[in-house]
């Protein structure tokens, strides 16, 4: 029996283009390139593909846009970045994509994402993550983007974070039926 | 007042001792990687220094927790499904519902926020079913509802992160 989804509006997973092969290695590739002289002969080694066959999936995963971003991984808040606020606007809808990208634009923006309003408990339809060294850092950040991207009259709330209980890198299963586990780009 | 974020894992040092080859290591290859053969001896080459180096140095920061790895970000939703999601847990109930939540494997960020929607997670999960019961068991446990927010729109432009030191 079927049971009845009833959040029908969750986003649905698109894998549909990944053969096994790039499964297998999205799969190893989430722990990282290994630190090796020859890491992607290493990771080779351990699918059963060449280093040439690996550097191209790869480059096919990228141009794909499947993989957003392949390199050093920084933890923010080690490096000393203790300070980050999600800030939430209520855009008009016809102006969420210009706002977002005026915002996603700027270095100190890790995040510039649309997600759906929750009525009457949620107005807010845009969210940006800001980073900074403290707290008087990120509200400047925030008063530099209500500036330039003409946010003056936008309702907004500055989320800050006060405790953080996890973080990592989100580590996919997706191509079995087990389930998942790292930080960085978020849901 | 604080203005730091506590952290429930781990205590964090005040002090960074980067040295400038470090600098350029955090900051420099976090797009881009060198899809060559050797590509640590390539940023060898570029920073004047010796592949071992720099595979050292590496390693060096993955350990002091700088580093989270060297790799891929993946596009949210391109290779399983997640979203965002918020709670309005009674203060007195807060640490055993952020515990519970980060007990799953499928949570990998757990955030306490200054909003009468305190508690702030997201979720990854294989498939939309699979994110489905986790979001309904977590309802089930806390006896609290869970607002989710799946992302409808990417703006962002993952360049990495510009560090500046100060």
């Amino acid at each position: 029996m079927k049971v009845r989804n009833r959040r029908p509006d969750l986003p649905v997973s698109s894998h549909v283009k990944l053969d096994k092969q790039d499964k297998a290695l999205i799969t190893l590739i989430q722990a990282g390139l290994p630190l090796s002289s020859t890491p992607y002969t290493d990771l080779g080694h351990d699918l059963g593909m060449t280093e040439r066959e690996v550097i191209e999936r790869l480059k096919h995963l990228m141009q794909d846009n499947i993989i957003k971003r392949f390199g050093v991984v920084v933890r923010h808040h080690e490096l000393g970045y203790r300070s980050n606020a999600m800030t939430v606007w209520n855009v008009p809808d016809e102006q969420v994509s210009e706002l977002g990208h005026c915002i996603g634009q700027f270095d100190f923006v890790t995040l510039s994402y649309r997600r759906p309003r929750r009525l009457p408990d949620w107005p807010y339809n845009l969210f940006t993550m800001i980073h900074g060294q403290n707290r008087g850092h990120v509200l400047k950040n925030i008063q530099f983007l209500i500036e330039r991207c003409n946010l003056d009259r936008v309702e907004h709330q500055v989320l800050f974070s006060t405790r953080r209980f996890k973080q990592r890198g989100a580590i996919y299963h997706p191509f079995n039926k087990g389930l998942s586990d790292d930080p960085q780009t978020a849901g | 007042m604080t203005t730091d974020i506590q952290d429930s894992n781990r205590n964090s040092q005040d002090t960074y001792p980067l040295n400038g080859l470090e600098k350029h290591l955090l900051n420099d290859f976090q797009y881009e990687f060198p899809l060559v053969s050797r590509p640590y001896q390539q940023i060898a080459e570029k920073l004047g220094t010796s592949e071992q180096v720099i595979i050292d140095s590496l390693k060096q920061l993955q350990e002091q927790g700088f580093v989270s790895r060297v790799g891929a970000v993946f596009r949210t939703n391109s290779i399983g499904a997640s979203t965002l999601a918020a709670m309005s847990v009674p203060d007195n109930q807060l640490e055993s519902v952020a515990t519970m939540i980060s007990d799953y494997s499928e949570v990998n960020h757990n955030y306490q926020r200054e909003h009468h929607f305190n508690l702030w997670f997201v979720v990854t999960a294989s498939d939309e079913h699979a994110l489905n019961t986790i979001l309904d068991d977590i309802e089930q446990r806390s006896e609290l509802q869970v607002m989710y927010l799946p992302m409808l729109e990417d703006y962002h432009i993952d360049l990495g992160f510009d560090l500046t030191w100060t």
